[in-house]
């Protein structure tokens, strides 16, 4: 027999679930954030260090496994550029260096390595155009999509300067990096950060002052992609060359 | 490695096309909306009484048009059984979520009440004295009011122009919202312009007036009833004036790139010489714009004979509607084919039979003309002289 408080629990959950679509468990397919975890205490981007990243593919791996993406497509790829003295640079991203780069690396030319992500814009292009608000800033400063709502019109694809989202063939919805956001609320850091064997990827809550972040910025200088595009990205790039788009 | 179909560095992501013919389909189709309209608007509004014969042929074709509109839209969407949630929960910041309610005011507010004011004597008589089923159909379209007198007819009459007032600006913001969807796209520097909104809606006047003028010559043709050239004439002026109007924007806005020069200018100036040669260059300026063009100012420079007069007419309109929908194509597909690294080009490969594909793109281009000869059949435009 339905208990007064079995009531009161299932008819909450409806309310809850019919007011806002769907928690952001649902959404992003975490476990309920721990007790602890308080979102107004985040603000969640990512520091990348250009000079530590030796195109291994890890973190391409790694992203692919922990969040099912569909083969072809990619929450998160590296590029390789070589920047020649004049003229275009060359760039190349094999499969989203799934696996790695083709040997030799290019000889005396300027030549880097650039790991991509979804931005996290705070004022992002994509959260703006989406006609229903399936896609969203969480208030702890991650861009997410709610894949029960999501029409799958693509306008969020067209809109990201990036080319940081993709139409999910699985769900037909628009999929992108989560930052794993099922991993940060639960106090872990991402799949690419954690596999990064160089340290290249480091997540960050520009919130917490105890982030190493803070430090890092009072002594090096960073750069976002496309700062014209005044997006306000949370991921921000270390020695990040001006040939890179 | 090579990835086919691909030169140069495309983002992962954008190696594949998100939106397809489906949405080249949508703005032309929305185009010919708004332009049928505004012909119409010209008779009632603008007191031109030399289109009267295409007033009613106009607004029957707009609603043909108007009522596909949303079916390619519909189709493409990855779960188009959601859609309903862009009237329930519109997210206010996205220029997609008005669309809803931008096309339920044009249809129910402007064009439905329009058409049924005009019809309405049309439609009492027929409930009058039609036999059998039609009978009830048009019963049902009196919406119970039988009464045609004078002074009901003048009372409708006055509805009927505060309706088309009402409806000129709708129509304009019909279109030209839908050039703001794409030149309101900050990421895709084809797109990013001003200028969009207002070359959409001259070109959707273009070809609006284009498909008017060769349907109502098909229509005299089929029901071998004389063409009224005072009216074509008219029509083909006020073609080829808007016409004008629309190449001088869209050379603006290339002059002003050219000009400019910015750091997208060499990847979009390769792509218009590759790519996009043949259905830009050759089909939308060349045989789509400068040909008709030529043609309309013979037309209107030297006195050509009747016959060949109707005929330079419906070739130039002809010749338009090809090139605004290649226009629409350039604008979608082409806005596709590069990189927003600018570094590098993809291919559009259309399907066949493929739920975006070719086939379901012909026929939803086929299905206002079907939805046409019904309303015409339903509801005959002709006017009294052309009644055979």
């Amino acid at each position: 027999m339905m208990t007064r408080r079995d009531l009161f629990r299932i008819g909450g959950k409806m309310l809850v679930l019919a007011s806002v679509g769907a928690t952001l468990e649902e959404i992003t397919g975490a476990a309920p954030a721990s007790e602890a975890y308080k979102m107004a205490d985040h603000w969640w981007g990512m520091l990348i260090d250009i000079d530590k990243c030796i195109g291994c593919g890890n973190c391409v791996r790694a992203c692919s496994k922990e969040n099912n993406v569909p083969n072809g497509y990619f929450r998160t790829w590296v590029e390789r550029y070589e920047v020649p003295e004049e003229g275009q640079p060359k760039v190349e991203s094999p499969d989203g260096a799934m696996n790695g780069f083709p040997l030799p690396a290019p000889a005396n030319v300027k030549s880097f390595f650039v790991p991509k992500l979804c931005n996290h814009c705070a004022d992002s292009p994509c959260v703006q155009v989406c006609p229903v608000g399936a896609t969203f800033l969480s208030p702890d400063g991650v861009v997410l999509v709610d894949q029960t709502y999501c029409l799958g019109c693509r306008y969020c694809v067209q809109a990201c300067p990036y080319g940081c989202r993709f139409l999910n063939p699985e769900t037909n919805t628009a999929d992108k990096c989560t930052l794993c956001y099922h991993r940060i609320t639960q106090g872990l850091t991402t799949a690419c950060c954690e596999n990064c064997p160089t340290g290249a990827r480091q997540l960050v809550d520009f919130k917490n002052p105890k982030d190493p972040i803070h430090e890092f910025l009072r002594h090096n200088k960073v750069q976002v992609l496309k700062p014209y595009m005044a997006t306000e990205p949370k991921v921000k790039y270390h020695d990040l060359d001006g040939a890179v788009r | 490695m090579m990835i086919p179909g691909v030169d140069g560095f495309m983002y992962p992501n954008e190696v594949e096309l998100q939106w397809s013919v489906l949405i080249v389909l949508y703005p032309y189709i929305t185009g010919l909306v708004a332009g049928a309209f505004i012909l119409a608007s010209l008779e009632r509004v603008f007191k031109v009484e030399a289109v009267r014969p295409t007033y009613r042929l106009a607004l029957l074709t707009a609603l043909a048009f108007l009522l596909v509109a949303p079916l390619p839209l519909q189709l493409h969407l990855g779960h188009p059984e959601r859609s309903i949630e862009m009237y329930l929960t519109p997210h206010r910041s996205s220029a997609m979520a008005m669309f809803g309610f931008v096309y339920l005011w044009y249809l129910t507010v402007v064009l439905l009440v329009e058409i049924w004011l005009e019809f309405r004597p049309d439609i009492v008589r027929m409930a009058q004295t039609a036999k059998g089923w039609t009978r009830l159909v048009y019963k049902v379209l009196t919406l119970g009011s039988m009464n045609v007198s004078p002074a009901a007819r003048a009372i409708d009459e006055k509805v009927g122009y505060f309706v088309t007032v009402v409806g000129v600006p709708s129509a304009f913001l019909l279109h030209g919202y839908v050039g703001f969807i794409f030149g309101s796209v900050k990421a895709n520097p084809w797109w990013s312009s001003p200028l969009m909104p207002v070359v959409f809606l001259f070109s959707a006047m273009v070809s609006g007036i284009a498909a008017v003028l060769v349907l109502y010559v098909a229509a005299m043709k089929v029901r071998k009833t004389p063409v009224d050239m005072r009216c074509v004439d008219t029509i083909a002026k006020y073609l080829f004036y808007m016409f004008m109007i629309d190449f001088s924007l869209e050379m603006l806005d290339l002059v002003h790139r050219i000009y400019e020069s910015d750091e997208s200018f060499r990847s979009l100036d390769f792509m218009v010489h590759t790519r996009l040669w043949f259905s830009q260059v050759i089909l939308q300026i060349c045989l789509g714009t400068l040909l008709p063009l030529a043609l309309l100012a013979i037309t209107q420079l030297w006195r050509v004979a009747e016959g060949k007069r109707r005929l330079m007419y419906v070739v130039a309109s002809c010749l338009t509607l090809v090139g605004i929908f290649a226009m629409r194509w350039n604008v979608v597909i082409g806005g596709q084919l590069f990189s927003k690294s600018f570094l590098g080009y993809t291919s559009y490969k259309m399907g066949f039979a493929t739920r975006e594909g070719l086939l379901p793109a012909i026929a939803l281009m086929l299905l206002p003309f079907l939805i046409f000869w019904v309303l015409v059949k339903l509801l005959p435009p002709w006017l009294k002289r052309e009644t055979a």
